[in-house]
């Protein structure tokens, strides 16, 4: 067990330095001069100078790359080209608490439908209500949260009133009723998918021979369903939502614009034209670094949970 | 691939491999209801890009005096609030919604079957490094490698076809060396070996062919994925340059302006495009692969 933890420990590391060279390298080769950005365009040629020197940019490009990754290893990932060459660290430290409350939420709410759907559809396969599930899922999958979002705002806020318009502020600032519509457009997508894999992987569970013992044994359906076949059914499931939540940190991009929220997401691209490359940069490498993290705490949950795996893997 | 299925020799359309299981194929897949009306809903959706902006009276960048007007005979459906027709401009987008969609499935397909098959029939090391580099490609969840790539290089066609196939062709190349790696163990595979016939036609020959099911059927549900991905972009500001219109960009719009005064319409109907072409393309992909593999018939 030991090994396997370290070897994909290992894996995640390989993974991030991948990604921090990914995203250093699309940076660095920008078209266009970063000093001159940072500088202004009217800048006398000495004003730009002096701005590519403060910022680094003057070094060549492979010794930046070191000093990167050194700085990254010291939660360091630069300064910001614009906005008063603020440390990137300061807007993620802004936004993270925005993005990732909203992104909490979101895969509560997605894994309590998801699941309560995909045991709601596999009770009775191929039943009206199974049926009907099945395609309120399908449009759940495909259907872009940029359409549900202004959509929901036309029903729920504009005709119904029901709900507030977006606040424009710190999520944890204002009422829990602001966090309703953005929570509920982010888990849209990965609650259908969970609710399918639930109901996949419940269907297969269900004609195992052991389930056939539980029922042969006069337990009810219920608990059948309930207590022997949900439990093994539910790891695809937690895989689901794994890679649902990196679903969920990149569809932030397009929730936190719709709802004016000030995330991660907003704050790199909420003003197109002036490209503060280091701020996506960094947003870009924690997103990743952060979905790489919850890939390997699926990973380990899962063999802690299927001794099947562990032991493919410790003897591999 | 003289494996057609026993169902299709008993129907008596000859037994001569692949030129039959395409028509089979295709009546397979019209007979199923969902899908023809998929098709249908794409092909005037298709009618509307290529036709409509040839007939239409006005130019995607000709401001009309008429601004907001509702649904009339001279604008049917309407003008925004900057003037453009509605119909015009929602045409325009499905052009630039449909070509980029095509462009990257094309530009991945390229990629990716070549990168897959290699992998997955020769293995080794080229198979590791393969595996290794989608594996860093995979650790950008979702779209996030293209908003970064569009968001330094800037808005433009060019840039978005680039940033889309870099994201798209690790996945396809996943699934075509998956395909390969089983294929390569299977008889007819081996026998071509032992016969002596030489790498490149034993891929060409046995393997490609075997394998255009699943890519058909890949590449038609990744052509929604494409679409949604160019509409996202586009929606944040960082996908086509701004004097093309784009369905997610038209949304973007009329969401930014409509919390004032609305005119709901402005948003509903390039929603309703992209909704519409996504779901049919779903459809289809969902119905293509039934008809693909006769083992399914069984089932149904």
């Amino acid at each position: 067990m030991l090994q396997f933890l370290l070897q994909r420990f290992a894996l995640a590391l390989v993974s991030v330095w991948a990604v921090c060279t990914l995203t250093f390298f699309i940076a660095a080769s920008a078209p266009g001069d970063p000093a001159l950005i940072a500088a202004g365009e009217k800048a006398s040629p000495a004003a730009v100078a002096m701005a590519r020197h403060d910022l680094g940019l003057d070094k060549p490009v492979l010794t930046r790359y070191g000093l990167y990754l050194v700085g990254v290893t010291h939660g360091d990932l630069g300064r910001s080209f614009l906005r008063d060459r603020e440390p990137v660290t300061h807007f993620l430290r802004r936004g993270l608490p925005n993005t990732f409350l909203l992104a909490f939420a979101a895969i509560v709410l997605a894994l309590l439908v998801g699941l309560m759907t995909g045991l709601a559809a596999a009770l009775r396969p191929n039943s009206l209500v199974d049926r009907s599930l099945m395609t309120s899922v399908l449009i759940g999958v495909t259907l872009p949260n940029f359409v549900l979002a202004p959509v929901l705002i036309l029903i729920f806020v504009q005709s119904l009133g029901w709900l507030p318009p977006p606040a424009q502020d710190n999520l944890w600032a204002i009422t829990p009723d602001h966090l309703v519509l953005p929570t509920v457009v982010l888990a849209a997508r990965p609650a259908a998918l969970i609710a399918r894999m639930t109901r996949a992987s419940l269907l297969e569970t269900l004609r195992q021979d052991y389930i056939r013992t539980a029922r042969a044994k006069g337990l009810s359906p219920l608990t059948v369903l309930l207590k022997h076949a949900l439990k093994n059914a539910f790891l695809p499931v937690l895989t689901t939502a794994g890679v649902s939540f990196g679903y969920l940190l990149s569809g932030s991009f397009v929730v936190e614009r719709v709802f004016t929220i000030p995330g991660v997401g907003e704050q790199s691209i909420s003003s197109p034209g002036e490209r503060d490359y280091s701020v996506i940069q960094g947003t870009t490498l924690l997103l990743a670094v952060i979905f790489v993290g919850i890939n390997l705490v699926t990973d380990l949950l899962y063999a802690t949970l299927d001794p099947r795996v562990k032991a493919a893997e410790g003897t591999a | 691939m003289s494996l057609a299925p026993p169902s299709l020799l008993g129907k008596g359309v000859g037994g001569l491999g692949s030129s039959v299981a395409a028509p089979s194929a295709l009546s397979r897949l019209l007979r199923n209801p969902l899908a023809a009306a998929s098709l249908c809903v794409l092909t005037l959706i298709v009618l509307m890009a290529v036709v409509y902006p040839l007939i239409s009276p006005y130019s995607y960048t000709h401001q009309t005096a008429d601004i907001s007007a509702p649904a009339s005979a001279r604008h049917w459906l309407g003008t925004d609030d900057s003037g453009y027709d509605l119909l015009t401009r929602l045409a325009m987008g499905a052009r630039v919604s449909l070509s980029v969609g095509v462009g990257v499935e094309i530009l991945v397909l390229a990629v990716g079957i070549p990168i897959g098959l290699i992998a997955g029939y020769y293995g080794r090391w080229t198979d590791t490094l393969l595996m290794r580099l989608t594996d860093m490609m995979f650790a950008f969840p979702d779209i996030l490698l293209a908003i970064l790539i569009m968001a330094i290089y800037g808005q433009s066609l060019g840039n978005l076809f680039v940033a889309l196939a870099i994201t798209g062709w690790p996945g396809l190349a996943r699934l075509v060396r998956g395909q390969t790696l089983s294929l390569r163990g299977r008889e007819f595979v081996e026998a071509a070996r032992a016969l002596g016939i030489p790498s490149g036609q034993i891929i060409r020959r046995h393997v490609l062919p075997n394998l255009l099911s699943p890519i058909v059927v890949a590449a038609t549900i990744d052509l929604a994925g494409v679409i949604i991905a160019e509409a996202t972009l586009s929606f944040l500001g960082i996908g086509v340059q701004d004097t093309l219109p784009s369905w997610g960009k038209m949304i973007s719009v009329a969401q930014t302006s409509h919390y004032g005064r609305s005119n709901p319409s402005l948003v509903i109907y390039p929603a309703l495009c992209l909704s519409l072409t996504v779901l049919c393309l779903n459809f289809l992909g969902d119905a293509l692969r039934d008809a693909l593999d006769p083992r399914s018939e069984k089932n149904t």
